[in-house]
């Protein structure tokens, strides 16, 4: 058990910080001994941290930081198939699959996750109306049991438990190595149109008409009522096909090394932020061409961004809402937001596609999703985003169990009713986690 | 990395699986570099070979075998560097083992693994690697030293002084190969974030990443400017206090 350290690990969100017993192994043969150490206590393997809320915690127990394992294991430059371990960054193999003229099926909005991250959450990126969430690209996946030792997995072979790990949130074991398809680029540049709109139904229009653009996503400002209010910038993208196959520099420019004063982020910067946002964006040329990193990761430019709420931490949550409810819920949702006086200050707003996940967990639907970013005030915040869960359960969606860390047990249940008999059935008996014991019970 | 060197570089690695050698080693893979991997787990040689191929290394040779048990150090070099092409532009010695100091108090089978390990066995590999460069009239022998030579202290004498020993030793190789093309380099670290590490409570400033490490080593051995180079550079000054606590100050610490 030397192997193990007590230590403080904190979700990306900042509330809830817990002492756990961590073990970091660097080698494949060292995973299943390590796992062995636990026992029959629970355990949790967790990546990069960047979840926001308890999913990535386990308090006093457990976890197994997988960032040691971080091997390609095999990359077909032809076929464009990445197999690695589970602890590889997108940041790290976006070094090496973007040279050679390949990408990731779809990208989260940060590269500094896992491979495993990945699939545990199975993440989604600008282009879900085209591509799916990343579960549509795995081809296999390794995966450490605790009672039945390493299994291979894939849709046809072991496929529930192949689909309840997608989306699975570390529950079904540990996801050693997954194996990818990956696409082809033409450049690491995309064609990036911003187009602002004035309101929700401006936002639909503009989704409804850009289907045909891969990417799309829209930053809305959610801070200024009245007439101001859903008013925000439509972004459409495509991969150029001019530009060279360069892969981002890597490391951070800026990092913030301490916590702003809560006070920092208040009602008054919230609106004078989003009405300068909105300006200077107003104001870009409408076309222009942006590598990579800057179209799908602007805030990685800038580390631990999360510290900029203060010590207290914030909640990021996000929801989907179908198809045919979505205009008025998303409008619903931001009345009362503003009413609060809560804002937010990056407030994204997609479109999903219809394209489905194997995933039995997995977050997107096809309808629109709303991700916002609230500042812990504690019972103020709980009981506006309890007003915002009832809004998204009248409307048939579902939260997203990655972001908030709050999730009530009735809401998760209602959200993944469909899936999660057959989940539960996968689940690894000695695994679990602060958010699984909270909607489990 | 300079871009003005357009032949494949051809590096050997000694101790492959150290947290700091893999970080140097896929450096040199991004730019396609040649290389040997030396340790004893085979098993994980070949996951490091297949990791470093997969980064664009032109060759990535496994290399499993102990180091720090052979019979004849400098044909074993030969071979390696046969194996590379004939030629070495680096040869890297990571290896090292913390061992126990309280066990090597009472049992000298302990006592003298940490001295084959870290100085004997060593010594043998930078005084071969030596003759190679000298040669050669060019490349670069870099081994890693710690700050723990610069003063003993009770809690890791043993391990100081075998790392002393190999400073010592790599100073001097430096001064034999000044006249000619060669160059060789003893880096004393601190505090590092790795294996070797891991049991230690670490945080604070003087705790460096192995990564970032690495992209300094990958620099001073483009650029050799001295044998003695302390990493990171803030430990020069700090050693040179604890050099001169007078011992009866010292005598009271626990360190």
């Amino acid at each position: 058990m030397g192997s193990f350290r007590n230590r403080q690990f904190s979700p990306w969100g900042r509330i809830g910080r817990a002492e756990h017993c961590i073990a970091r192994p660097r080698f494949r043969d060292e995973v299943p001994r390590t796992l062995a150490d636990c026992g029959d206590h629970d355990v949790l393997p967790v990546g990069l941290g960047r979840s926001y809320g308890d999913t990535v915690l386990n308090s006093g127990k457990y976890l197994l930081d997988m960032t040691g394992l971080d091997r390609i294991i095999a990359f077909d430059r032809d076929a464009g198939v990445l197999r690695a371990e589970a602890g590889l960054s997108l940041d790290a193999a976006l070094g090496v699959i973007v040279p050679a003229g390949w990408y990731f099926a779809t990208t989260p909005g940060t590269r500094f996750v896992t491979l495993g991250g990945a699939v545990a959450n199975d993440v989604h990126g600008k282009n879900h109306h085209s591509a799916g969430s990343i579960g549509c690209s795995v081809r296999r996946i390794g995966l450490l049991r605790s009672d039945g030792g390493e299994v291979e997995l894939d849709r046809q072979s072991r496929g529930d438990l192949f689909r309840a790990t997608i989306g699975g949130l570390g529950l079904t074991g540990i996801i050693t190595w997954v194996e990818l398809d990956l696409v082809r680029i033409p450049s690491a540049d995309l064609i990036v149109e911003q187009i602002p709109f004035d309101n929700v139904a401006g936002f639909f229009e503009l989704a409804a008409a850009s289907q045909s653009h891969e990417h799309t996503v829209a930053w809305l400002d959610c801070a200024n009522r009245g007439r101001a209010l859903g008013r925000g910038i439509f972004q459409r993208a495509d991969w150029s096909g001019q530009g060279a196959l360069v892969a981002h520099a890597t490391g951070q420019k800026v990092t913030l090394g301490f916590d702003l004063p809560s006070v920092a982020l208040n009602g008054l910067t919230m609106r004078a932020f989003n009405a300068l946002y909105w300006r200077v964006q107003k104001a870009k040329p409408t076309l222009a061409r942006r590598h990579y990193a800057q179209f799908f990761y602007p805030l990685d430019a800038i580390g631990q961004w999360n510290h900029l709420y203060g010590r207290r931490g914030f909640y990021q949550y996000q929801c989907v809402i179908p198809p045919e409810a979505a205009e008025s819920a998303v409008t619903e949702l931001l009345l009362q937001i503003t009413a609060a006086g809560a804002g937010s200050f990056l407030a994204v707003l997609k479109t999903f596609g219809r394209r489905g996940s194997p995933g039995l967990l997995s977050f997107p639907r096809e309808g629109a999703t709303l991700a916002l970013d609230f500042p812990n005030r504690g019972a103020v915040t709980l009981r506006l985003l309890a007003c915002l869960d009832a809004i998204v359960l009248e409307a048939g969606g579902r939260l997203y169990p990655a972001k908030d860390g709050r999730i009530p047990a009735h809401v998760f249940r209602a959200s993944f009713a469909q899936g999660l008999e057959t989940f539960v059935d996968q689940i690894d008996p000695a695994f679990n986690s602060d958010f699984w014991r909270r909607v489990s019970t | 990395m300079s871009g003005k060197n357009t032949r494949t570089r051809r590096i050997v690695v000694l101790g492959a699986l150290s947290t700091i050698a893999e970080a140097v080693a896929r450096r040199y893979a991004a730019e396609g570099a040649e290389m040997v991997l030396a340790a004893r787990n085979a098993e994980r040689l070949g996951q490091l070979k297949d990791d470093l191929t997969a980064r664009g290394s032109a060759r990535a040779l496994a290399w499993p075998v102990d180091l720090a048990a052979l019979d004849d150090v400098p044909a074993e070099l030969a071979r390696m560097a046969e194996a590379l092409g004939g030629e070495v532009d680096a040869v890297l010695l990571f290896y090292g083992t913390l061992g126990d100091q309280k066990l090597a108090e009472k049992d000298s089978a302990e006592l003298r693994r940490i001295m084959a390990v870290n100085f004997a066995s060593a010594a043998e590999w930078c005084v071969a690697a030596a003759d190679v460069l000298e040669r050669q009239d060019h490349g670069v022998l870099l081994a890693v030293s710690s700050v723990a030579g610069d003063r003993g202290r009770q809690s890791n004498y043993l391990y100081g002084a075998a790392k002393a020993g190999l400073a010592v030793l790599v100073e001097g190789l430096g001064h034999r190969l000044a006249a000619g093309g060669g160059r060789a380099v003893v880096i004393k670290l601190g505090f590092v974030d790795t294996a070797m590490t891991a049991h230690i409570e670490k945080g604070g400033p003087l705790w460096a990443k192995p990564d970032a490490i690495a992209q300094q080593l990958v620099r001073i051995i483009d650029k050799p400017r001295r044998p003695v180079i302390y990493l990171p550079w803030f430990w020069r000054p700090i050693m040179a206090v604890i050099r001169n606590i007078p011992s009866s100050i010292f005598h009271r610490t626990k360190l």
